[in-house]
């Protein structure tokens, strides 16, 4: 230590020898740093010192202890203006840590925090935006009052920053100002406003909470961005999603009517749990007319629930919260499946899971009811989770499962952990009033716990036997003689006191014992507690007003002891007593109804779970878990009773509205299901030719998303309901349509494609079609080469058809740039390419039949590739594929149709071709321009590549008003081909000169049941733009053309 | 939202302490020390204790307290869900979470936290971001940063954050490419005196560690996905992909990771991999008891059982036992009334036990339960739900990974009553 310090002091003379030293001291590092610097203020000279050096190690080695210092809570305020100098240091690690001493100290001395200001206000300024972001942050978090409109102009320029992260800073920054000046409020307002409408994820949950923090009672600012904030919830980060959940949640209650119907209502017993009676009635008038849920509600719904699937429990105990709040009771059981998952969790996630299950449990029993079993308690649990389990297990009971749940309680009641054994025991008295099948059972039960040898044990029982005695017309005699005899034993407080109790109330009926009771406890009054002497003083008063001939004297004498005892209370109860029996002259009228007071019959006790009260908590929420309203908690309302007008919700976004009339028009004409799906296929493979369909089909699928338009959400939920079977028949029909009018994918993907549109559609239906699906797709995925062959012989008899429009197209375009065929049928010279010609010329090209005819390429479903993946263009998707098309652009050029798709939520701008990388002697015929696509939207265009007959990469740039993208086509082998028509005859002679060099041979293996032409066939074809040669031979077949060999 | 963190260990020091808002002096935990008094076990402090003016908000693992001080309205799973996350990057920084670890590391700890929270509301939670911000100590780093004076912050910006897939680190190289998954499933059961199942389920885990190079696109289908009853993802899995197809289709972060944990329906009978044989009985006269156990394996799909451990809590009566294994170790410890059993694995042509006898306090009644045996064990290669991994494929680079599948069983919350 001292060698330390010596060393430090030393520094300041500089040299070599120092410096070995001080890095000696900065191997010992921060641990050993504490015990140094704890007491001594010398130290912290050194310190200074070392942070005045010019050395950035010294320095980084001098804050490392300060935080070390920090750490330890030890003040190190006076070190402040040491520290602050270095808030522009060039090293990192220094600044950060220079900016955490900053943001802990900067209250204490604040005039010296200004002189780091400028540094940030430089910063704010930097052009990259991680710097601005940090330079905000920590000068909003400095609390310095004097520096408020620095903040609130940083803070207002940071709103309007290009960037996301810098934005997300900001809507930190917002809560920061308003807790150290909440005068500035209407400004943040503003600032809230602006960033509410921002349709970054990262913003999102950034400004809700400053929301929920400055202003949760403007639900006004919500309005516009609420379809928004439902459509992003999916991609914001977890703990965003959290806070927007519970805003959200509260700004449904307030704003839709409540979808809870009568019948669900009354069902529960619950109905008016939320509404006062009155309230309800009037409800029911309105009710005449059925209830349409508002399509904004439905939307809240069906975008909160892929959420119940997130790996962060608060995320799904906020979901659950929220269908709890909001959604119609019947949807609300899908939450308590994701609930039973969490409480796999960590105790302290246990915990909170489980008091909100034993709320809900309460008032909605069923919805726990299959899961009964996950609560059982084992012997490891805390005995805060034991009891929550016990909780929640005795609100599950019913008359079906109670003799199991009794059994397993009598395991409990043996538990070790003889507290949890005493809250069974009240379980079992709650089991015992609630369903009355059991309740002689239960009672027979604890009379035989009252010879256990715990007496905790048996002292609960007593008190739960005395309550269920209560209730019961007493025919119960002996069991109260043999409680009698526990006086003797036991010594728990309550339990004496309920023996009392119960004797004193059947008196009559225990005539012998009851006095002899008085006589042993008026021998032991004076060592009793409080409690006992109470009721000591109770039992002597009835006996007095039913036997006072034998029980006149004791109860004097212990009326006597009472009146000279130390408790308050007791000595008041005496005088009471005294008064209201003992007939003395002044006395009055009361004492003729002494009997009637004492003895009159009282109500039942009623065994409540002691979860009944935490209801009229939003659950999830703190409060709940304290059962007090913590500060800030903010009160869930009541619906309303009509619903505000849901116009305000809608946003004058001129796009946006243009986007939903056609769509709305359409719907009229179409039914829901079959537009549904179409849309579904179509998004994934549009075709150019049917792209203003497409377009529509897209659109109209976008707006049932977002369910915009009521009659949408109404279809919705019918073909929600709808029987799978027939969703599947829409389907196959919408696919067999699909496959007529487009050039469709291969056939994997196309199965893949149409079990896809099939799953999504019965997802929500009944799980037996959703069974019904999957099991297709096993069985699919097995029988693969089978379906596949049956689908090509289908698209073959299509493909004759499909050919009319393509070669119209074709020709239609021949006018004005394809100049170079002479005839449209044969196209001799130009389907080969020049190196291929060069090739055949050697070879003698005239000897064989004079004309290569190219032959229609045999229709294959299209493979498509990826191009550009949303994820890396910034949500511009590009996909490409081979039409195995003649190029219009030129004969040497292979068509490919690039699909881009924008799954952004604003439009992309100026979609072109950028600058070119390509190999020598290659060619590109690039598409025009694109201006815009719509967000959800997708475009088709074609453009022409010479690949010069070689495999290299096409690499170009694909750029949009902001971006430029890398991207790179590369051909497969089989599609630089171009297949031709020629007879056996003249293939064979080809073949003859190709040998050698040219012939490339293999061995395929194939399995008997794909030994099939036509499966061979579509093997091929679907490899390489070859056509067949007719064969005399059944075994072989030619997949000919002579670049297929001549490659 | 959090306003402070208090770390606080066994003996009841504060031994670090955070601020992220206006300092909350540390005699708020008092509050918390007295509910530790009143709850004697650590285990049974409540998680949310309700101050004057404080909430604290705790989660005990490591046998560290994780304390929150938090002063409104907060949802308490958010609180809690966090304080796990920052354990867990503890334990992802210096390998394990201690006492000794934190305060030898402090400075990286303050600089972790003061990344994962602005103002109380968390900012960057994913380990890759973390780590690309703050890079974790090693030996090697920390050898070369006090030579060279080089930092342990990283010296480019983190871009992860401002990305759309901001569970993974850009740039990500290596020379082998692998993809490892390990199917991990384990069994919770409660298992009657009579050796009938009063229930038992199946929770399952998919752990994956991934080191691919640049930005690769992965699905994991399954042969028979509807076996999965309940799942949750890792936020990188597309949810549409599964709700459709049943396949999971994800971004993977970089590292380890744990990508889905499920659970498997209530419905299917879960296959109990082991029996125990028990006979445990007190006599009331005699201050001797006998005990002898036996483990046997039941539905075991051919695969041997191993690490099998028994451990059971014996009633307070008991003062001593004195046993003799067949096979493995056994130890009780006469404070705690702990009997642990090591079995190593289960011979199924020699089945192990342990027999002998206990001795009771001398006069004291004989306790009214038997002790409830808990089991610990492994079957390695099987996942006892009968779940299995179809394929894995690769999207979106050009190289070949080596991917790899591993299958594993074990015990969960195994309980036998006796």
């Amino acid at each position: 230590m001292s060698s330390n310090s010596f060393a430090y002091s030393e520094q300041s003379g500089g040299g070599e020898a120092t410096e070995l030293g001080q890095e000696a001291t900065s191997t010992i590092s921060p641990s050993g740093a504490f015990g140094l610097f704890s007491s001594d203020l010398k130290k912290n000279e050194d310190l200074k010192q070392m942070l005045e050096s010019s050395k950035d190690s010294a320095k980084l080695d001098a804050m490392k202890r300060i935080v070390g210092m920090m750490a330890k809570g030890k003040n190190a305020s006076e070190l402040f203006p040491a520290v602050v100098k270095n808030v522009a240091s060039k090293n990192i690690e220094i600044k950060k840590l220079v900016y955490v001493y900053l943001v802990r100290h900067a209250e204490e001395q604040q005039d010296l925090a200004l002189l780091s200001i400028s540094t940030f206000q430089r910063a704010l300024k930097d052009p990259n935006q991680l710097i601005r972001a940090s330079a905000l942050r920590v000068l909003s978090s400095i609390r310095v009052p004097i520096i408020v409109p620095i903040m609130m102009l940083a803070i207002k320029e940071a709103a309007a920053d290009l960037s996301p992260y810098v934005r997300k800073n900001a809507a930190h920054a917002i809560q920061k100002l308003y807790s150290l000046d909440p005068e500035q409020k209407e400004m943040l307002i503003e600032v809230i406003e602006k960033l509410l409408k921002d349709k970054s994820t990262l913003v999102a949950g950034s400004v809700v909470m400053a929301f929920e923090e400055v202003c949760p009672d403007r639900i006004d600012l919500i309005h516009k961005n609420y379809r928004k904030l439902c459509n992003l919830l999916v991609d914001v980060e977890e703990w965003g999603q959290v806070v927007i959940i519970h805003m959200l949640t509260r700004y449904a209650r307030t704003q839709f009517v409540s979808p809870w119907t009568e019948d669900e209502g009354l069902e529960n017993n619950e109905k008016n749990f939320y509404e006062s009676d009155d309230e309800e009635k009037e409800k029911t008038d309105k009710r005449k007319k059925p209830y349409v849920m508002d399509p904004d509600h439905r939307l809240l719904i069906r975008n909160t629930k892929p959420l119940l699937q997130s790996r962060n429990a608060a995320v799904v105990m906020a979901v659950a919260q929220l269908f709890w709040h909001i959604s119609p009771k019947s949807e609300a059981g899908i939450i308590s499946k994701s609930l039973v998952r969490l409480l796999r969790s960590n105790r302290e996630v246990q915990y909170i899971v489980l008091q909100n299950i034993a709320t809900m449990s309460i008032q909605r029993k069923g919805m726990f009811e299959p899961y009964l079993k996950s609560f059982y308690v084992r012997s490891t649990d805390p005995t805060m989770i034991k009891t929550l389990k016990l909780e929640i297990l005795t609100n599950l009971a019913n008359e079906a499962n109670i003799s199991t749940l009794l059994r397993e309680f009598q395991t409990y009641v043996k538990s070790q952990d003889k507290q949890f054994a005493a809250a069974t025991i009240q379980a079992i008295g709650r089991c015992a009033t609630n369903i009355s099948e059991v309740t002689d059972t239960c009672l027979n039960g604890l009379v035989c716990l009252l010879s256990n040898r715990d007496e905790i044990v048996v002292a609960e029982s007593v008190v739960v036997i005395k309550k269920l005695l209560q209730m019961q017309p007493a025919q119960h005699g002996e069991i109260i003689k043999h409680m009698a005899k526990l006086l003797d034993s036991i010594t728990v407080p309550v339990a004496r006191a309920s023996i009392l109790w119960l004797i004193g109330e059947n008196c009559e009926r225990v005539p012998k014992i009851a006095p002899d009771v008085l006589r042993k406890m008026a021998k032991s009054f004076t060592s009793e507690d409080d409690l006992v002497k109470l009721q000591i003083l109770n039992l002597g008063a009835k006996l007095y007003l039913t036997n006072s001939r034998q029980t006149k004297l004791l109860t004097q004498y212990i009326l006597n002891l009472g009146k000279y005892d130390q408790n308050y209370d007791i000595r008041d109860r005496t005088r009471f007593i005294r008064q209201l029996i003992v007939p003395n002259e002044r006395s009055g009228a009361l004492s003729k109804y002494a009997k009637k007071i004492f003895l009159a019959q009282k109500p039942a006790p009623l065994l409540e779970s002691p979860f009944k009260d935490r209801d009229h908590f939003q659950l999830g929420t703190l409060s709940h878990t304290l059962n007090t309203k913590a500060t800030g908690y903010l009160e869930l309302s009541n619906w309303p009773e009509v619903a505000p007008d849901p116009s305000v919700r809608n946003v004058e976004v001129i796009e946006l509205a243009k986007e939903w009339t056609p769509a709305g028009k359409t719907k009229k004409e179409t039914p829901s299901k079959k537009f549904y799906s179409e849309s579904e296929e179509e998004g994934s493979s549009s075709d150019s030719n049917s792209d203003s369909e497409s377009e529509s089909g897209s659109k109209s699928g976008e707006q049932s998303e977002e369910g915009n338009s009521s009659d949408d959400s109404s279809e919705d939920s019918s073909s929600e309901s709808g029987s799978g079977s027939e969703s599947e028949v829409e389907n196959q029909r919408t696919a067999k349509k699909n496959s007529k009018n487009k050039r469709k994918s291969d056939s994997e993907d196309g199965e893949k494609e149409h079990e896809k549109s099939k799953t999504s559609e019965s997802s929500n239906a009944e799980s037996s079609s959703v069974e019904e699906s999957s099991s297709d797709s096993e069985t699919e995925s097995e029988s693969d080469s089978a379906s596949e062959s049956r689908k090509v012989t289908k698209e073959k008899e299509k493909t004759r058809q499909d050919r009319n429009p393509v070669p119209k197209d074709v020709s239609l375009l021949d006018l004005d740039d394809f100049n170079l065929v002479s005839t449209p049928v044969a196209l001799p010279m130009p389907a080969l390419r020049p190196s291929l010609i060069a090739d055949l010329e050697g070879l003698n090209l005239s000897a064989s039949s004079a004309v290569i005819n190219v032959s229609t390429p045999v229709f294959v479903p299209m493979k498509t590739h990826v191009m550009l993946h949303r994820m890396s263009g910034k949500g511009l998707a590009a996909h490409y594929y081979f039409p195995r098309q003649p190029c219009i652009f030129g004969d040497k050029m292979v068509s490919v149709q690039v699909t881009l798709n924008n799954t952004t939520d604003r439009k992309i701008e100026n979609i072109h071709i950028g600058e070119k990388k390509l190999p020598t002697g290659m060619q590109m015929h690039v598409f025009n321009p694109i201006e815009s696509l719509e967000p959800e939207g997708s475009i088709t265009v074609s453009m022409g590549i010479d690949f010069c007959d070689s495999t290299q990469t096409a690499s170009f740039q694909l750029c949009t008003k902001d971006d430029c993208f890398n991207v790179s086509i590369q051909p497969p082998v089989g599609e630089l081909l171009l297949p031709v028509a020629m007879s056996e005859k003249d293939f064979k002679k080809e073949q003859g000169m190709l040998t050698g060099m040219n012939e490339t041979s293999t061995i395929i293996i194939a399995a008997p049941q794909n030994f099939t032409p036509p499966v061979i066939l579509q093997k091929i074809v679907n490899v390489a733009n070859v056509g067949v040669v007719p064969s005399g031979q059944d075994n072989i077949h030619r997949y000919e053309e002579l670049k297929f060999q001549a490659l | 939202m959090i306003h402070s963190l208090f770390l606080i260990n066994s003996s009841g020091d504060i031994f670090l302490e955070k601020h992220w808002k206006s300092v909350v002096s540390r005699s708020v935990c008092d509050y918390f020390f007295e509910a530790q008094e009143r709850a004697t076990e650590a285990e049974n402090v409540p998680p949310v204790i309700p101050t004057p003016h404080h909430y604290l908000l705790s989660v005990y693992r490591h046998k560290i307290f994780f304390v929150a001080v938090i002063q409104t309205e907060v949802p308490p799973l958010f609180v809690i869900e966090f304080l796990h996350r920052v354990v867990d990057t503890f334990q992802d920084y210096f390998g394990v979470c201690s006492e000794p670890v934190i305060k030898d590391n402090v400075v990286v700890v303050y600089e972790v936290l003061e990344e994962m929270l602005d103002n109380g509301f968390p900012l960057a939670t994913e380990s890759n971001i973390l780590k690309e911000l703050i890079k974790p100590p090693t030996i090697l780093r920390t050898v070369v940063n006090t030579i060279t004076g080089s930092t342990n912050v990283g010296d480019q910006l983190p871009t992860g954050q401002l990305s759309v897939v901001p569970w993974r680190r850009t740039g990500v190289k290596y020379t082998n490419n692998e993809a490892y998954f390990d199917v991990i499933e384990e069994i919770d059961a409660i298992i009657d005196k009579s050796g009938s199942t009063i229930t038992a389920e199946i929770q399952g885990v998919i752990d994956a560690c991934v080191k691919l190079t640049g930005m690769p696109d992965l699905t994991l289908s399954f042969m028979n996905p509807r076996l999965l009853d309940d799942v949750s993802f890792h936020p990188c899995v597309r949810f549409k992909r599964w709700e459709s197809e049943r396949i999971l289709s994800f971004i993977p972060p970089d590292g380890n990771f744990r990508l889905l944990s499920y659970h498997v329906s209530a419905q299917n009978l879960v296959a109990i991999p082991v029996y125990v044989k028990h006979s445990i009985s007190f006599r009331d006269s005699s201050s001797l008891g006998r005990f002898e156990i036996t483990v046997g394996p039941k539905q075991t799909m051919g695969k041997a059982i191993e690490g099998v451990t028994v451990t059971s809590q014996m009633p307070k009566g008991v003062l001593n036992m004195s046993l003799t294994p067949s096979q493995g170790t056994h130890t009780f410890d006469p404070v705690t009334k702990m009997l642990s059993w090591d079995v190593g694995k289960i011979n199924p042509q020699k089945l192990p036990s342990l027999k002998g006898t206990m001795s009771l306090q001398a006069g004291a009644s004989k306790p009214d339960e038997n002790p409830t045996i808990n089991l610990q064990f492994k079957i390695q290669q099987l996942a006892i739900s009968g779940l299995k991994v179809n394929r894995l494929d690769m999207y979106g680079e050009k190289y070949k990974p080596f991917k790899g599948i591993k299958y594993m069983t074990k015990a969960g919350k195994f309980q036998v009553r006796t």
